[in-house]
C-alpha cells in the first residue's frame, strides 16, 4: 500500500476523544483531503468499458450515510427526528442494496473471447 | 462497546471500499471487488445497529423504525436492481444519485433538531464551545449539497426517463441569473447561520432555496450534456456523505464519502475533454447555433447515396475487417443483440469485427459497453476511441449504428464549428461507411454531418434493431 493510504489509515483511527474541537476538525478535513486523493489516484486507473458499474457501484458506496440515519432514527427520540431518519433510511439503503446488486449484474456481464 | 472499537470497524469498511474500486480496474477482478465493497458496507450497517441497540437511549419505537426503514429500503433497492433494463441504467443511477443526497440531507435535517436544545442552553449560558460552530457548518454543507443533489437528480432521472411532466429547458425567465443569485442566498445564509448560532433556523429555508437551485440548474441540460450532470451528481452524492461524515464525526463517512466524490469529479473531466468543452459550458453555456454552420440542404444536396441491406450484404461479404461504431441510437431501439447477431455472421464468414466507442457515447459514461456486455460481445472486442483510431485505415467497412456528432469530421476540419476540436472516431478514413440512420436528421449539436455525402459513405435508413436484423438476414441469404 501506497504512503498516502498509510498516512490516512493512521489519521483515521487516532481516537480524537481527548482533542480540542478544533484539532478533531483539522484531523477530519486532513482525513477528507488524503481520501481525496487517494480517490483520485484509484479511480483513474478504472477503464472506461466499467464507467457505468463504476457510478452504480460507487453509489452504493456512497450509501454509507446509512450509519448516519440508523443512529438519528433509533436514538434521537423526537417526531421529526425520527420521522426523517426512517426515510433517510430507506434511502440510504436502496442505494447500498439497489447499488450493489445492479453493479453485480453488471459485472456479471463483462466476459472475455472465448 | 467502546467507540475506539466501533471507528476500527468503521474504518475497515472504508478500506474495504477503497479495495472495491482498485478491483474496478479490470473486468476479471471487479465482481470480486464489488463482493468486497459490499462486505464492508455489510459490516458497517451491523456495528451500527449493534450500537444503537447498545445505547441506553433507544426506545421501542427505535427497533421498528430502525427495522422497518432497512426492510422497505432492501425491497425497493432489490426491485431496483433487478427489473432495470441495462438502457435504462442512466436513469437507474440517476436516481440512486438522488438518494444518496437525500439521506445526508435528512440525515443532517434530524442531527441539527436533534442539537438545538444543547445549542440553546449554549447560547442561554454563554458557553458555546467551538464544536457547535463546526456543527452547524457541516451540517448546513451537508443539508445544502444534499438538497441540490436530491432535486437536481430527480429532474435528471425524470428526462432520461424522457417523463413529459418533467420540465425542460429553462423554465423561468433568466435562469442562469436567477440560479447565481439563489446560489449566492444560500452560501450567505449558510455562514450567517454558522457565525450567529441565535440564526441558525436559517438551515431550513436554505435548504428550500437549494432544493429549487438543484431543480433550476438541471432543467437546461440538454440530452447529450446528461453524461455531465449525472458524473458531477454522482460527485455531489459523494460530498453530501463526507459533510454528514463532518456532522456525526465518523471517518468511515468522511473517507467514502470522497472517494466518490472524487470519482464523479473524474468521470465529469473525462467527458468534458471528449467534447473538448469546458465544465462550465456544458453547465451555463450553450451549444453555438446552427446557423453558423452550413445547412444541410447544402451539405448533402445530391451527394446522399442510400442502400438496401441487400447490397450493403454483398458489401460485407467480402470485408476483411469490420468496425461497428454504436451510439444513443443503438439504446434507443435496443439494437445490442441484433448487433450482436451481425457481429457474429461477419465473424462466421471470417471477417475480424471489433467496435469503437466514443466516451460520451449514450447518456452515461461506459453506457455502450455495458450494452454489448449484455448482448454477450466480449468486452476484448469492445475499444475506445485513441485505441481504434488509427486502424480505421485498414478497416474495410465501418458501420454507424445510431452516432452522429462523435463520427462528424467537421470536428476536425471546420474551426467555427460548434464541435470544433472535440475527439472523434474517424471512421470516415475506413474504405466504406455504412450509417445506420432513421433519416438526415442532425444530432444534438444542431449540424449538418458531412459524413453522410462523403463519395465512400451509404447511408443505410431505417430503425436501428430492425434494420440491423435484416442486414443479418441478407448476409446469410448471400452465403
Amino acid at each position: 500500500m501506497n504512503p498516502l493510504a498509510i498516512s490516512l489509515l493512521l489519521l483515521a483511527s487516532a481516537e480524537p476523544g481527548a482533542a480540542s474541537p478544533a484539532a478533531m476538525f483539522v484531523t477530519a478535513l486532513t482525513v477528507f483531503v488524503l481520501a481525496t486523493f487517494i480517490g483520485f489516484e484509484v479511480i483513474t486507473k478504472v477503464p472506461p468499458t466499467l464507467h457505468t458499474p463504476l457510478m452504480s457501484g460507487s453509489n452504493a458506496i456512497s450509501g454509507i450515510t446509512i450509519i448516519g440515519a440508523i443512529l438519528v432514527a433509533g436514538l434521537k427520540l423526537n417526531f421529526i427526528t425520527s420521522f426523517f431518519g426512517v426515510i433517510a433510511i430507506m434511502f440510504a439503503m436502496i442505494n447500498v442494496v439497489g447499488g450493489f446488486l445492479v453493479t453485480h449484474r453488471m459485472l456479471g456481464m463483462f466476459r472475455k473471447k472465448d | 462497546m467502546s467507540s475506539e472499537i466501533n471507528n476500527i470497524i468503521y474504518l475497515v469498511a472504508a478500506v474495504a471500499f477503497i479495495f472495491a474500486l482498485k478491483r474496478l480496474s479490470h473486468p476479471r477482478t471487479a465482481v470480486r471487488g464489488n463482493l468486497i465493497g459490499a462486505l464492508g458496507m455489510l459490516v458497517a450497517i451491523v456495528i451500527t445497529i449493534l450500537i444503537a441497540i447498545d445505547d441506553p437511549d433507544i426506545s421501542g419505537l427505535g427497533y421498528w423504525l430502525i427495522g422497518i426503514g432497512l426492510l422497505i429500503g432492501t425491497i425497493a433497492g432489490a426491485v431496483f436492481a433487478v427489473k432495470v433494463p441495462m438502457t435504462g441504467m442512466p436513469q437507474m443511477v440517476g436516481l440512486l444519485n438522488g438518494f444518496g443526497g437525500g439521506a445526508s440531507m435528512l440525515v443532517a435535517a434530524s442531527e441539527l433538531v436533534a442539537t438545538l436544545p444543547d445549542i440553546r442552553e449554549a447560547l442561554s449560558s454563554g458557553t458555546i464551545n467551538t464544536a457547535l460552530y463546526f456543527f452547524v457548518g457541516s451540517t448546513m454543507a451537508a443539508g445544502i449539497i444534499g438538497a441540490v443533489t436530491f432535486f437536481g437528480s430527480l429532474v435528471a432521472a425524470g428526462k432520461l426517463q424522457e417523463l413529459k411532466w418533467v420540465p425542460n429547458g429553462n423554465v423561468i425567465p433568466a435562469q442562469q441569473l436567477v440560479n447565481a443569485l439563489l446560489l449566492l442566498l444560500v452560501l450567505a445564509g449558510a455562514v450567517w447561520g454558522t457565525y450567529d448560532l441565535t440564526k441558525v433556523w436559517v438551515f431550513w429555508p436554505i435548504v428550500v432555496i437549494a432544493s429549487v437551485l438543484g431543480i433550476l440548474l438541471t432543467t437546461p441540460i440538454g440530452g447529450a450534456d446528461m453524461p455531465v450532470v449525472i458524473c458531477l451528481l454522482n460527485s455531489y452524492s459523494g460530498m453530501a456523505a463526507a459533510a454528514t461524515g463532518f456532522v456525526i464525526n465518523n471517518n468511515g463517512l468522511i473517507i467514502a464519502g470522497s472517494l466518490v466524490g472524487s470519482s464523479g469529479i473524474i468521470l465529469c473531466q473525462i467527458m468534458c475533454k471528449a467534447m473538448n468543452r469546458s465544465l462550465a459550458n456544458v453547465l451555463f453555456g450553450k451549444l453555438g447555433t446552427a446557423d453558423a454552420a452550413a445547412k444541410g440542404d447544402d451539405v448533402y444536396a445530391g451527394k446522399v447515396k442510400s442502400a438496401s441491406a441487400e447490397e450493403i450484404g454483398m458489401l460485407l461479404e467480402s470485408a476483411r475487417r469490420v468496425v461497428i461504431v454504436p451510439g444513443y441510437g443503438m439504446a434507443v431501439s435496443q439494437a445490442q443483440h441484433a448487433v450482436r447477431d451481425l457481429s457474429n455472421a461477419l465473424e462466421a464468414r471470417g471477417a475480424e469485427v471489433e467496435f469503437g466507442i466514443h466516451p460520451v457515447a449514450g447518456r452515461m459514461p461506459g453506457h455502450m459497453n455495458v450494452l454489448l456486455a449484455e448482448a454477450n460481445i466480449p468486452y476484448d472486442k469492445v475499444k475506445e476511441m485513441d485505441d481504434i483510431n488509427s486502424s480505421f485505415e485498414q478497416t474495410d467497412v465501418a458501420i454507424v449504428i445510431g452516432a452522429n456528432d462523435v463520427v462528424n469530421p467537421l470536428a476536425r476540419t471546420d474551426p467555427k464549428s460548434p464541435i470544433a476540436g472535440m475527439p472523434i472516431l474517424d471512421v470516415d478514413k475506413a474504405r466504406t461507411v455504412i450509417v445506420v440512420k432513421r433519416s438526415l436528421s442532425p444530432g444534438f449539436a444542431g449540424i449538418p454531418n458531412p459524413l453522410f455525402a462523403a463519395d465512400n459513405t451509404l447511408m443505410y435508413f431505417g430503425d436501428g434493431k430492425k434494420a440491423i436484423l435484416d442486414l443479418v438476414a441478407a448476409l446469410k441469404a448471400a452465403a
